[in-house]
């Protein structure tokens, strides 16, 4: 396929007639957004998108874009994508999912597809809730949330969806935030042009059962406090006049403030193809201690041969030294004798 | 071809018709090969056959205890065979725990051959004997022949260089040639296996064709025994055979109808016993284009195929009774979804866990209804380890002519077992046409053929074809998510007439052997072997019975209610507590009677004749009493 035979695309080509069934105000409008907007930049044939989900909020995703699309059970997208990939590895197999889909009923599926390395684009949809039945703590909650089903606090410790990927051996680990559309969509296409599995950890608010999970990244103020944006070859810089820095110290990280002899020299210089994934890990592990940002951007991009591609040439190389099979041979196989 | 013996010594050799035989020892004794040997061997030489393997579930039990004790058995006859056999001519009882095991399915005077070298003290203690059988004379009903199996092997053993473990591990191979001797049998089969398995090791294969042909010279020179048998090939309808198993017959049939449909198969799949070996099969043929996926889990290995058949390949899942419970909400997908896929339950005692290694056929039920709310699927059965290959060919074809998930019903006893089976001609197999939806003009996700009420197949990646599918209800014909309520009653319905619309083409129920009379037995599945067998020996004794052996559990062949009224009784033999019957009295309200065996071992020909005969016997008492 040249690019030449691809049509032109507009964003209102990956949009359906179906009336969007999403609260008011909900974070999803902005992921869909997004999504609809970069799709046609790919210079992919639509028709060979297919867009898979699970359960919950996120998983109607598929009902809104205009393009494959298949609504399946909870938490087992992954595995139903896993499948269609095997089956057609031209295809272009995005996966969205929330926190509650893919890290708690569909765990075991999303560790899997990650280490195998299947070309799947996950699109994690993170609310800390579950917002489809309705307000339960789900596996990214913070310990002690009150929801439905904890009145007195959850006493789970939550999964942090970045380490659990990076820690699954995840080629492609990244964060944006549902409202930060110009990131989002530069995230998205970076995953788009990832060979192997990319798993997108997107911060999406939910305004109805968890209003402001995230506002410490996200309102204006404290933003650039709390948000270090992770670039290629650059140093890891926040706060409002870009005075911190993070900096290795031993095995770990520290935050330091520039000047007094310090300076960018002595930061840590971002490499997402770093090939230790201990340092993506250090990443992802940060916002959880006192005083550390949270990254957004690309954690980890290594280069590893996809799953689809992998097995796809296994049969070719087979085919290659036993010859295609005979179906006649097949049957006669083994020991046989003629009754006359 | 076989080359015989001649025997110089002019020992007896008596031609008979068939003989059992069963080879049992402790589960690293080595007797699943011998007996998979020996069947292969007297399938060459074009006897009719049946086997039962019977195996712990632990890889090794405690050496020498009862719960290690493997056993295989072989019916082999010149005659039509059609059970492993209810009692055993020949026993190979290779320590004291196996012979215990297996001692009281043996025939009176029948042949005994021990392993003396493994009756010692130690030996008898863990079989919790107290004293030792060859010498307390608690054999002496049977013709016994204790032999030194290690000491003697070791001996045919000791120029190799061997240490005495690789030694005695060929003692099984002594014990083969043995029976080779016994059944005038010729050991070139086995030379050309041991070759072939111990490629790269020629040392091994030496030493177990020797331990086998000394085995075999042992009997000729020693004259441990003044009578070999003969049993004539048998009389198998013309063509080209090999011998087969159940699992092996599954995969071979699911290749061939992906040649044959012209789309690649699709294998998702996660170990269980006693379904694995369909995995490892598939995974051989790659050169087919097949792609085995062993997945992380038993519902990823189901969804994974949900997605490759969405995708357009014929997609199967193989798995049994605990991995069907857990793949049982992605059934109703399937159903949902409408889409074309095959789920292989090779069913084994239960519930939970059970019985891993022993069969049983009690998953019917789960396979009909199972599943939330309204998912009919068409269910079949196969009847013999060959039949499996045709059950494959066939549940893939209802699959993709009417765009649904179809279960087939196998077990553990014909998985493992194996029997004759004809190589079909090229030229017999089915076509499987498929048809890929292409035309978007008009294009409606659900819109149905008339005749199937199959929806299109719109494969991810066709032009104009942009859809979307889910668990959700749909709207009739647009697919579109919709929850009202007469829409919902009527995608219910539709669902459900799809199922019934497959009894249009399955064959009519035509019972065997006589077509009416007192009565009538309805089975299905692997108790076919016995229930024939039964049949045959009863109708010979003048009775008049039917045997009606369903292939199609669901939908049922559409005139079996008339059939079921024309005999006086209905018997329904199951390894279950009686789930068909259960059906059939539901469906047909009729006094269908269950006759039920749940002990992971499959019926006996003497079992099922007893209970016609109980049956028949009762009918007669009421009908004089009614005269009276």
């Amino acid at each position: 396929m040249t690019a030449t035979t691809v049509p032109v695309y507009t964003k209102k080509d990956f949009q359906t007639d179906q009336e969007i069934r999403w609260c008011p105000g909900c974070g999803d409008y902005a992921i869909l957004s997004a999504v609809q907007s970069i799709f046609p930049e790919l210079g992919i044939p639509r028709e060979k998108f297919v867009i898979v989900s699970g359960i919950g909020c996120s998983s109607r995703f598929p009902y809104y874009m205009n393009t494959f699309g298949f609504h399946s059970i909870h938490g087992r997208a992954p595995s139903v994508a896993t499948g269609i990939k095997l089956t057609r590895p031209d295809l272009h197999v995005w996966v969205a999912t929330g926190d509650g889909d893919s890290l708690s009923i569909g765990g075991n599926h999303t560790i899997h597809m990650l280490r195998r390395n299947v070309g799947i684009k996950v699109l994690l949809f993170n609310n800390r809730i579950y917002g489809l039945t309705k307000g339960q703590y789900s596996p990214t909650s913070e310990f002690g949330k009150k929801a439905k089903s904890t009145p007195f606090g959850s006493l789970d410790r939550p999964f942090d969806p970045l380490s659990l990927a990076i820690g699954a051996g995840a080629t492609f680990v990244a964060r944006s935030v549902d409202i930060f559309q110009q990131h989002l969509k530069e995230t998205l296409k970076k995953a788009a042009a990832h060979q192997g599995s990319a798993f997108i950890e997107i911060l999406q608010n939910c305004n109805i059962f968890n209003d402001g999970a995230w506002e410490n990244l996200t309102e204006k103020d404290a933003r650039s406090e709390h948000v270090v944006q992770l670039q290629q070859g650059q140093p890891l810089v926040f706060g409002k006049n870009h005075e911190k820095g993070i900096r290795m110290k031993g095995l770990d990280l520290e935050v330091v403030t520039l000047g007094n002899g310090v300076t960018e020299k002595d930061l840590l210089i971002h490499d997402e193809q770093n090939p230790n994934s201990a340092y993506a890990y250090l990443l992802s592990q940060m916002e959880l201690r006192e005083g550390f940002p949270a990254p957004i951007g690309v954690l980890r991009a290594e280069q590893a041969p996809r799953y689809e591609d992998l097995v796809a040439s296994q049969i070719q190389d087979v085919v290659s030294k036993r010859g295609r099979g005979d179906l006649g041979a097949l049957l006669q196989a083994g020991d046989t004798w003629v009754v006359k | 071809m076989v080359t015989r013996t001649t025997d110089f010594r002019e020992r007896k050799r008596e031609v008979i018709d068939k003989a059992v035989i069963r080879f049992c020892g402790d589960s690293g004794d080595g007797m699943q090969i011998t007996g998979s040997q020996f069947t292969n061997t007297v399938a060459l030489y074009g006897n009719d056959l049946a086997t039962f393997p019977d195996f712990p579930a632990e890889i090794r039990a405690p050496a020498g205890t009862l719960p290690g004790v493997s056993g295989y058995q072989v019916h082999f006859a010149s005659t039509d065979v059609y059970t492993p056999g209810d009692a055993v001519d020949a026993l190979v009882a290779m320590n004291p725990a196996a012979l215990k095991v297996n001692l009281a399915d043996l025939k009176p005077n029948g042949i005994v051959i021990v392993n003396v070298d493994s009756f010692k003290e130690t030996d008898l203690r863990k079989a919790q004997m107290t004293s030792n059988p060859i010498e307390d004379h608690s054999l002496d009903a049977y013709r016994l022949f204790p032999i030194e199996l290690t000491k003697l092997t070791r001996t045919a053993l000791q120029e190799l260089g061997l240490d005495a473990k690789t030694m005695d591990r060929c003692k099984n191979f002594f014990a083969l040639g043995m029976c080779y001797w016994l059944y005038n049998r010729s050991m070139d089969a086995t030379f050309r296996w041991l070759d072939d398995k111990f490629q790269g090791k020629p040392l091994l294969a030496e030493a177990n064709k020797r331990a086998m042909r000394a085995g075999y010279s042992y009997c000729e020179a020693t004259e441990a025994f003044q009578v070999s048998y003969e049993i004539p090939p048998a009389r198998l309808a013309p063509g080209t055979y090999r011998n087969i198993s159940g699992n092996t017959a599954l995969a071979l049939g699911f290749v061939t109808a992906s040649q044959k449909a012209g789309i690649p198969l699709f294998l998702g799949s996660y170990p269980i016993t006693p379904a694995s070996d369909i995995l490892h099969e598939l995974s051989a043929f790659k050169n087919f284009g097949v792609i085995t996926f062993q997945a992380e889990d038993e519902i990823a290995a189901v969804t994974s195929a949900i997605g490759a058949s969405y995708s357009g390949a014929l997609a199967i899942t193989t798995t049994s009774g605990p991995g069907m419970a857990l793949k049982t909400e992605a059934l109703g997908l399937a159903a949902a979804v409408e889409l074309p896929l095959v789920v292989c339950d090779i069913q084994r005692g239960g519930p939970s866990t059970g019985l891993p290694t022993k069969t049983e056929q009690a998953d019917l039920l789960q396979a009909l209804f199972g599943r939330n709310s309204e998912a009919p699927i068409p269910v079949l059965a196969a009847a013999t380890p060959g039949d499996c290959f045709w059950v494959a060919l066939e549940a893939s074809r209802i699959a993709i002519k009417y765009m649904l998930p179809v279960i087939i019903l196998s077990d553990g006893y014909l998985a493992n077992g194996a029997e004759p089976w004809r190589i079909p001609a090229l030229q017999d197999l089915p076509e499987i046409p498929v048809h890929f939806e292409t035309n978007p003009d008009g294009f409606l996700p659900y819109s149905r053929d008339p005749q199937t009420l199959a929806r299109p197949w719109a494969v991810p990646g066709t032009p104009g074809l942009e859809h979307r599918i889910g668990g959700l209800e749909k709207q009739d014909l647009s697919g579109n998510v919709n929850y009202e309520p007469l829409n919902h009653e009527r995608m219910v319905h539709l669902r459900a007439a799809k199922v019934e619309a497959v009894a249009q083409e399955i064959p009519d129920a035509v019972p065997a052997g006589d077509p009416d009379g007192d009565l009538l037995i309805v089975a299905w599945g692997s108790t076919y072997g016995p229930v024939t067998a039964a049949l045959k020996a009863q109708r010979a004794q003048g009775r008049r019975i039917g045997h009606v052996h369903l292939r199609y559990l669901n939908p049922l062949p559409k005139n079996l209610g008339e059939v079921l009224k024309r005999y006086r009784r209905i018997l329904v033999p199951e390894m279950n507590m009686g789930q068909l019957v259960m059906v059939l009295r539901a469906k047909y309200l009729l006094d269908a009677q269950g006759y039920n065996k749940i002990q992971g071992r499959p019926f006996k020909q003497a079992e099922i004749e007893a209970k016609i005969e109980e049956m028949l016997a009762s009918y007669s008492e009421q009908s004089a009493g009614a005269r009276r």
